[in-house]
């Protein structure tokens, strides 16, 4: 029922619809130009679209954006240009291209679809672009400046440029505005044009600007006989022989240009030698001689003499062939203007892009830093205040981590997981720590070997029974999502928000270390028991309270130092293990009974750690090696470390 | 008669703290020396520093005949040079046997590859007989130095000091814990190894000191504050006004 | 005090006796010579355990004589095995690259056979070229020099470095683990030369004796440890036994006065140090043929804290003790990681021993370190009546990390 009443619907339309298509202003303009439209083609169609883009026609981009997707008809008997709808069998629906609505059925073979080639397309794209950059929606704007960002086209150019004078949006005028620069850098036909632009990006640290710059400067290799010919912008001569550019490498790229015959490979001399084996002899030359260079070269020659093998060029026939052609560098920019400014920017570009690697490899550098210094602080109050190594103090760092993870378990948000987790984690190690210290560590006291291989064997222990529970697969510990993503300055310098909350909390540490020691009864009697436990017992200090106490407090920091290293790293049985060695390093390095020395240590591991990485980016193994040992020279001249206690107290 | 050792303008300071003061001190070939002197006088940094345990912050510290500085050498080669030293609390090695102990004392060569191969003769074990029957230790030979009663660990330490033949003794509260009789017997060791080398006592006892009938210096905050026989400095005011109070 | 060293140590030769005879049985027990009780793999079991019988020899001799936690013994075990490998793996290959190219029509070349064992040595890490280490790979006996030379070298500029300034205690320990550290990381590298963590494997092959049977190559292997773990500890008896050994100890004990004595601590140091790390480059060169394999891992600082464990739980300070130790630690561990001890079921959970072993060693660690210092070898003190001095509560030394009167006591 309701079909036939929408049919009778289109009927109507159809009957009011018929006298608007013939002569809609669109439909017009399209006819003027219909000859172009139907015989399209990339060299012709420019006017057509022109026109259709131009027009001010509202429904013009539409007309456009269909033609583009082949979704335009044309009637065969008058011309007339329609959107269509297929419909039941063979019939489609015209629809009028101004926005009339249906106008009408035809049969499929009264039609003919246009289907423009693809440079037609992009012609027509380009086109759009226009409107796009114009579109009343700010959407729609910035998506078509992120089209063209990412795939420039020198169609775009003048699009680009005519669509500046009536932004309104302030931000996304300069961004067109810069967008515009960069394609005249890249396609503009007027060279003095090109260098102000090119000009305009010194020190400049964008990604975009060295994307478009960089092709400019690129170069290929070229031979040619004689001298370099003149009007060739050539980046450098190259001389056989010299550099990075071996005599074998220029005459291979004779034999790849043509210009010199090809060399016979070992391996071809060596097929061309088997193939001509007569009677155990190759040459002349006996088979089993054939185990030297020369003996082989020999062979070859001869076998070469008698014509059954190709000649090879000698020695002093590739000399010479070098000699007489010329080796050069070519931009495939031909004005020397042009790459010259490039190169210029370019230079100012990587200077400032230098300086702010250097700062973001501070960041970077800081914020390993400050892992280090939480994995290292629970050791610093355990080995530098109570001269207790332990060992096992990564495996506290790892039961921190996982203590987060099954909180994560049962508390599905992460934010309140977290939070949760933090003060848990710090119990549970705490609670672990003042056992350890109770069971067994209290009973070694100034046997500091003795307990660092004790408290390994309990390391050892908690490890495996880590992987028992939780099994050896890595356990995630997600952060919550206020802490993704990254503060970014610019292209180059970022920092991850979860780095500044490790920093952040590392700076909460040293604060309330410093508090705990300086301004609370417990610091005080920690700091009389480390000096003279005799002493602080015949004041009413109990040492074996206060040793627990500090052993906890070490332990529980490690917890928490566990859950902050957990959100960056995955949590897995070895986790602590990992850091143990460079928590030691730490300590070391910084000067044992000493916060800041901690703080420093840190702060130089850190920074030595990143330096190195930054000088052999490819690989982390050896930056590590390499630390190590810097570390085990650097134990050679400050043997008690950065901040090291002197006089009689440091003992001996 | 030419100094076996002269100390001159030596400074060291702790943290700030001055435990050595601009410091002069010398000695001769053969000659007993107390030194007597409040705590924290610096005895004690006095001897770290001729032993090479501590480095000054300045002055000069020169040895022998042939004016070597000792500043520049370890601790092992002052030693070998010819300084001994005998330290506050016994130090002896008590896991290994008195005979071990002054074995190892013994004046031989003290490079590693020598004392691999060393091997003692029996000019060696005489030795170091006569020596245990000076210091009254003959019977103990055989056992671990562990087991001596603290006086007996006094004199094998001593016994040591005397097996390594120095040319210079420093003796740092030979007799603390020790018995009347032990005391007498210690005073005579010291007595007669002062004939033929020099020996430094630091003492607080001044019944052990006058006993000893030598030449006195006493030391106070880190400088020599007098110097000459026992009756004459104790009758110096400054003397007794650092003993006695002000 | 005139009589000969044997009478003076009498341990030395019921050591050698006990030796002999396990040696003895083995071979009577071994499938090449004997009944074939003992399969050769638990031959070659038996091989490697005294090869860490005698490593743990090298770490008693600077533990628990000379008083340095060296947490990097096992690291030059490692580099003996490294420097022995090289010559396996090269020798072999190069057995069966020139097999295969003599089928060739034209004899190969020497850089052409050169070039071939290359590709197939260093085909795993992308590359094809001989790196510099490998320069004396195709000479026995330069690699066998280097078995010593290399592990003595590193020592010898490790211990100088930090003998020298002085560090002890834990702070030599955590440093010696350092650079064992240092060493397992950059062997990890693909670009050390030396295979990165697929480390050199085929061991197990000699080259030359390809038509012996295994059977026969590890007996060879274990008569070869067992003697050169009874020469061992001669050597290493002897260096305890006379007044290298009091000064030693004495340095454990109290370095200080050593040094007062005027020997040169950190000489004494640096030997013991280098003299055990060419003793442990040997165990470790005898080791890895019998392993078949070695790669950075058995280098990491987890080894020589096991090597500290084997030597404390069978007592340091005297030789036997680390040897017991060694023996007893390793081939438990062993067993229970092999899967050879049953599972034990306690109803509601079932114990998987594999699983479990770390935690028992650990846990039985502790315990050893806790209440009984001496360790197993302490039992023969019951036997023999040995007994510490009384000390009155003063402990043997100043020196934080010598013997203390806690653990000297009965």
């Amino acid at each position: 029922m309701t079909k036939y009443l929408l049919a009778a619907l289109a009927a109507l339309m159809l009957c009011v619809g018929m006298a608007a298509a013939q002569d809609s202003p669109l439909q017009t303009l399209m006819q003027e130009h219909r000859a172009l439209i139907e015989k399209a083609s990339r060299k012709t169609i420019e006017p057509a679209i022109a026109a259709l883009r131009d027009s001010g026609l509202p429904e013009a981009q539409t007309v456009l954006e269909k033609w583009q997707a082949k979704e335009l008809w044309q009637r065969k008997e008058d011309g007339l240009f329609f959107f269509a709808e297929k419909l039941d069998g063979s019939a489609y629906q015209l629809i009028d291209i101004a926005g009339g609505g249906s106008v009408g059925e035809a049969e499929k073979s009264d039609l003919k679809q246009l289907k423009p080639n693809s440079g037609v397309r992009s012609l027509i794209g380009a086109a759009l672009v226009q409107f796009q950059l114009l579109s009343p929606d700010r959407r729609k704007r910035v998506e078509a400046l992120d089209a063209i960002q990412r795939d420039p086209a020198p169609e775009h150019l003048e699009a680009l440029a005519g669509a500046i004078e009536e932004e309104p949006d302030a931000e996304i005028r300069a961004r067109k505005e810069r967008l515009v620069q960069l394609l005249t850098i890249s396609f503009s036909d007027d060279e003095t044009k090109r260098i102000e632009a090119i000009n305009a990006f010194a020190g400049d640290t964008g990604v975009d600007a060295r994307a478009a710059l960089n092709p400019l400067l690129a170069t290929t290799r070229e031979a040619v006989a004689g001298d370099i010919p003149d009007g060739v912008n050539v980046a450098n001569t190259l001389k056989p022989g010299q550099e990075e550019f071996s005599k074998e490498a220029a005459y291979d790229l004779l034999v790849t240009k043509d210009l010199a015959p090809r060399r016979i490979s070992t391996a071809d001399k060596r097929a061309a030698l088997e193939a001509n084996i007569v009677d155990g002899r190759v040459g002349g030359v006996p088979l089993a001689q054939l185990n030297t260079d020369g003996a082989r070269e020999r062979a070859y020659a001869n076998l070469a003499e008698a014509g059954v093998v190709p000649p090879t060029a000698t020695e002093a026939e590739v000399q010479a062939a070098l000699d007489t052609h010329s080796f050069y560098d070519r931009y495939a920019e031909a004005s020397i203007a042009v790459t010259d400014a490039a190169r210029a920017t370019l230079t100012s570009i990587n200077t400032r892009v230098g300086l702010n690697q250097a700062a973001d490899l501070t960041l970077d550098a800081l914020s390993l830093a400050s892992i280090y210094f939480l994995a290292a602080i629970g050791l610093a109050i355990t080995f530098g205040v109570m001269g207790v190594i332990n060992m096992a103090h990564g495996e506290f760092i790892m039961m921190g981590a996982y203590t987060g993870y099954v909180v994560q378990q049962v508390i599905p948000d992460y934010t309140v997981s977290i939070l949760v987790a933090l003060p848990l984690a710090f119990a549970v190690t705490f609670a672990a720590g003042v056992a350890m210290e109770r069971l067994v560590i209290r009973w070694l006291y100034n046997r500091p070997l003795e307990t660092l291989l004790a408290t390994f064997g309990i390391s050892i222990a908690l490890q495996q029974l880590a992987k028992n529970i939780f099994g050896t697969q890595a356990r995630p510990l997600t952060s919550p999502s206020w802490l993704d993503g990254a503060l970014v300055f610019n292209d180059v310098v970022s920092i991850s928000y979860i780095r500044i909350a490790i920093f952040v909390l590392a700076l909460i540490f040293l604060g309330v270390f410093l508090f705990i020691m300086r301004r609370t009864r417990l610091g005080l009697e920690v700091r009389a028991v480390t000096q003279n436990p005799a002493m602080a017992a015949s004041m009413g200090i109990n040492p074996d309270r206060i040793n627990m106490l500090t052993f906890g407090l070490g332990s529980g920091i490690a917890g928490i130092a566990g859950v902050a290293i957990g959100l960056y790293a995955k949590v897995t049985s070895e986790l602590g293990s990992d850091y143990i060695v460079q928590s030691f390093m730490t300590v070391v390095v910084g000067g044992v009974g000493n916060i800041w020395g901690t703080l420093l240590g840190a702060t130089m591991i850190g920074f030595l750690q990143k330096g190195i990485e930054w000088m052999n980016p490819s690989n982390t193994l050896a930056a590590q090696t390499y630390m190590i040992i810097f570390i085990i020279i650097f134990i050679q001249f400050r043997p008690r470390g950065i901040i090291a206690l002197k006089g009689r107290a440091a003992g001996d | 008669m030419s100094q076996l050792l002269e100390v001159s303008g030596v400074s060291v300071s702790f943290d700030g703290f001055k435990a050595i003061n601009n410091l002069s001190f010398s000695i001769g070939e053969a000659e007993l020396r107390a030194i007597i002197g409040p705590n924290g006088a610096g005895k004690t940094t006095f001897m770290d520093i001729v032993t090479g345990k501590t480095r000054p912050d300045e002055g000069r510290v020169v040895w022998g005949a042939l004016s070597q500085s000792l500043l520049r050498m370890s601790e092992s080669q002052i030693a070998q040079a010819g300084i001994g030293r005998k330290f506050q609390r016994p130090t002896v090695f008590e896991d290994q046997s008195v005979y071990d102990n002054l074995m190892m004392a013994l004046k031989k060569d003290r490079s590693p590859w020598r004392v691999l191969s060393f091997r003692p003769q029996a000019e060696d074990r005489g030795r170091i007989e006569e020596l245990a029957a000076e210091i009254g230790l003959s019977d103990a030979l055989d056992r671990k130095s562990g087991e001596l009663s603290h006086g007996q660990k006094q004199w094998l330490e001593i016994g040591m000091l005397l097996a390594q033949e120095p040319k210079l003794l420093l003796v740092d509260e030979p007799a603390a814990g020790m018995t009347l009789a032990e005391r007498e017997h210690t005073t005579d060791l010291l007595k007669q190894a002062a004939k033929t080398r020099a020996v430094v006592v630091v003492e607080h006892d001044m019944e052990f000191v006058r006993r000893l009938d030598c030449k006195v210096t006493v030391l106070h905050e880190g400088s020599v504050l007098a110097e000459g026989s026992l009756d004459h400095v104790t009758k110096n005011q400054d003397v007794i006004d650092v003993y006695l109070g002000r | 005090m005139s009589r000969s060293f044997f009478a003076r140590n009498p341990s030395v030769l019921i050591f050698i006796a006990v030796l002999a005879l396990f040696t003895l049985a083995v071979t009577m027990a071994s499938e090449a010579a004997g009944s074939g009780a003992l399969s050769t793999s638990f031959v070659k079991t038996l091989g490697k355990t005294l090869c860490l019988c005698l490593v743990a020899l090298a770490m008693d001799l600077v533990w628990g004589y000379t008083g340095i936690l060296s947490l990097g013994h096992m690291a030059f075990f490692g580099l003996g095995g490294y420097m022995i490998g090289m010559w396996l793996m090269y020798a072999r290959t190069e057995s069966i690259v020139a097999a295969s190219m003599s089928n060739a029509a034209i004899p190969p070349t020497d850089q052409e056979i050169v070039d071939a064992i290359g590709t197939q040595i260093f085909g795993v890490v992308g590359s094809s070229e001989f790196p510099p280490v490998w320069a004396f790979a195709d000479s026995l006996w330069m690699q066998l020099a280097l078995v010593v030379l290399v592990p003595g070298a590193l020592a010898l500029a490790f211990g100088w470095l930090a003998f020298r300034s002085r560090v002890t205690g834990v702070y030599l320990s955590i440093l010696t683990q350092a650079m064992t550290l240092a060493l397992a990381l950059y062997l990890f590298q693909n670009d050390s030369g030396l295979r990165g963590n697929n480390g050199l494997s085929g061991l197990q092959n000699i080259p030359g004796l390809t038509g012996v049977p295994q059977a026969d190559v590890s007996l060879w292997f274990f008569w070869a440890s067992a003697f050169a773990l009874g020469a061992g500890y001669l050597l290493c008896a002897w260096v305890v036994s006379g007044k290298f050994g009091s000064v030693i100890r004495g340095i454990r004990d109290d370095e200080a006065r050593v040094r007062f004595l005027g020997y040169s601590v950190e000489g004494y140091k640096l030997f013991v140090f280098t003299f055990t790390a060419v003793i442990a480059g040997i165990a470790g060169a005898l080791y890895y043929p019998q392993a078949g394999i070695i790669n950075p891992a058995e280098i990491a600082p987890i080894a020589s804290i096991y090597l500290a464990v084997w030597v404390a739980i069978g007592g340091r300070g005297r030789l036997y003790g680390a040897v017991i130790g060694a023996a007893i630690v390793s081939l438990l561990s062993t067993m229970f990681t092999g899967g050879q001890v049953p599972n034990l079921p306690l109803g509601f959970y079932t114990i998987h021993w594999v699983d479990w072993w770390q935690v028992l060693l650990g846990l039985s660690f502790v315990l050893v370190t806790l209440f009984a210092p001496k360790g197993i070898g302490g039992l023969f003190d019951l036997v023999t009546g040995r007994r510490s001095p009384e000390r009155h509560g003063a402990d043997l030394g100043p020196d934080s990390g010598s013997f203390q009167e806690k653990e000297a006591e009965e």
